[in-house]
């Protein structure tokens, strides 16, 4: 089955952390992408760059910001294929910043 | 029975149907033709044939065409060897973590304790259309997110056992509080304990929980003196079920035997040790000692604090719960309420049960503290 990983990151996590520390934490994450079960994911840009757009009765509006107005920021994905959902939430909880004050939703994609 | 179709098919909605349709042509042809020489065997084949037809009619998704390769099976073919015991497979899917806790209630009662929908809503006092939606809802969860059907693996087990065995203790104590009106989930939560010591005999954990339940549920009717609360102290002690205490104890036993040291063993044997003639008070505090470092709960505290109190000191047990941070707990301040009357400060004694009084949350215990405050 297929799992999207979304990524809810506590703001400024990686700040507090130590030049070496970065480094590991960047090196998980390439990890993840590198894992034979990936079958995806992207790295969003800053929150700063959120545009959130809605249509309402046929008019186009834009506003400035992140859809979600949380502590957490989302702030990319993955796509897995894993054989079950434990096999997916063991994959999650190597997402770095679940353990850096985060959280990871994981849900299974509408495959056809 | 259920718990080999749920395995073999991977969906609670379809086992179930498939069952139904077994029973029901059971209840049809027995009576005609007599019953089977193995009913077990002749049910689960019949149900598996049915729900494989079903499947072949239905055309469902391509993770179903690894069934639609298997064969039929001949009742000749399958043996009672052969039909796996799969309910601790099915305990650990009802209790997954990615279920809400009250859908893990409701499942596992559904599924290991053969409770109706309608005795499950009267259980926990929900229409039995909202049941029946929390129990959809967790079927649907687990088939759709892929929640697997089968025992955790090593690394996981740990925590997935206790998963269980909170959810067992917690129907346990929906059974316990309340009055004797409702469903005896007490009953049915020693009932499941006891499949699931069976189906793992090597977890102490497994063994210490079915120990405390038994132990506190042999002195179900000395808890009431009609609709009055009675201490443990002042207990009848003759309406206390000697064989559920004696289960219980053989139980906490095996426990021990197996070196556990757990929560629901330190508990356990808490609970023997306060069905003894005389308590061995310091012995208690000692295991609420080791309990209280294993939880780092105020509560287990609280109990240790009283433990220490029924030992004689209870100038060491005020001052334990003083540095309790539980304000909000009514049994914090019933218990100050004790120890300051014993040392003969009553005004101070009369706000703590007061203050009891305010948070009690049954008519049983206002009409205790009540009494408490008027004999000061």
């Amino acid at each position: 089955m297929k799992y999207a990983m979304l990524i809810h990151e506590k703001p400024g996590y990686t700040d507090a952390l130590g030049e070496d520390e970065r480094k590991d934490v960047f090196a998980e994450y390439m990890a993840l992408t590198e894992d034979p079960r990936a079958r995806g994911g992207a790295r969003l840009q800053p929150v700063e760059t959120a545009t959130t757009v809605r249509v309402r009765d046929g008019q186009t509006l834009s506003t400035d910001g992140p859809y979600a107005d949380t502590k957490e920021v989302f702030g990319g994905y993955y796509v897995f294929e894993a054989e079950d959902l434990d096999e997916a939430i063991e994959l999650a909880a190597r997402i770095p910043a679940a353990r850096l004050g985060g959280a990871i939703e994981v849900r299974p994609l509408v495959e056809r | 029975m259920l718990a080999s179709l749920v395995g073999f098919l991977r969906d609670f909605e379809l086992a179930e149907e498939a069952a139904q349709e077994a029973f029901a042509l059971a209840a049809e042809r027995w009576p005609r033709d007599g019953v089977p020489a193995n009913p077990g065997a002749w049910l689960t084949v019949t149900a598996r044939n049915r729900a494989i037809d079903r499947i072949r009619r239905e055309r469902t998704l391509a993770a179903k065409t690894r069934q639609l390769e298997v064969p039929e099976v001949t009742i000749d073919e399958l043996d009672e060897t052969v039909i796996q015991d799969e309910r601790l497979e099915l305990i650990f899917t009802c209790c997954h973590p990615a279920l809400a806790l009250d859908a893990q209630v409701a499942l596992t009662l559904r599924a290991l304790g053969g409770l109706s929908t309608e005795e499950i809503a009267r259980a926990f006092l929900v229409s039995e259309e909202a049941m029946k939606r929390r129990l959809s809802r967790a079927k649907t969860k687990i088939k759709a997110t892929g929640i697997p059907f089968a025992v955790p693996a090593g690394h996981l087990l740990a925590d997935r056992l206790d998963a269980v065995l909170a959810v067992v203790y917690l129907i346990y104590n929906e059974g316990y509080s309340d009055l004797p009106t409702r469903v005896d989930l007490a009953g049915e939560a020693i009932r499941l304990g006891r499949v699931l010591a069976a189906l793992m005999p090597d977890e102490p954990e497994a063994h210490g929980l079915l120990a405390l339940m038994q132990i506190q549920h042999a002195r179900r009717e000395a808890r009431f003196a009609g609709e009055e609360l009675v201490l443990l102290a002042d207990q009848d002690r003759s309406l206390w079920d000697a064989q559920e205490t004696a289960a219980g104890r053989t139980a906490l036993q095996r426990a021990l035997a197996l070196r556990g040291r757990g929560p629901y063993v330190l508990q356990a044997a808490i609970a023997s040790l306060q069905t003894e003639e005389r308590i061995d008070w310091n012995e208690v505090a000692a295991l609420y000692g080791q309990l209280a470092q294993l939880t780092r709960s105020p509560v287990v505290e609280l109990n240790r604090a009283v433990a220490v109190a029924q030992a004689g000191a209870t100038e060491q047990a005020l001052e334990i719960v003083d540095g309790l941070d539980l304000d909000d707990y009514q049994y914090l301040h019933s218990t100050r309420g004790e120890l300051l009357r014993r040392l003969g400060r009553t005004v101070e004694a009369r706000a703590a049960y007061e203050r009891a009084l305010r948070l009690a949350s049954s008519e049983p215990e206002r009409r205790f503290l009540a009494r408490r405050i008027a004999e000061l």
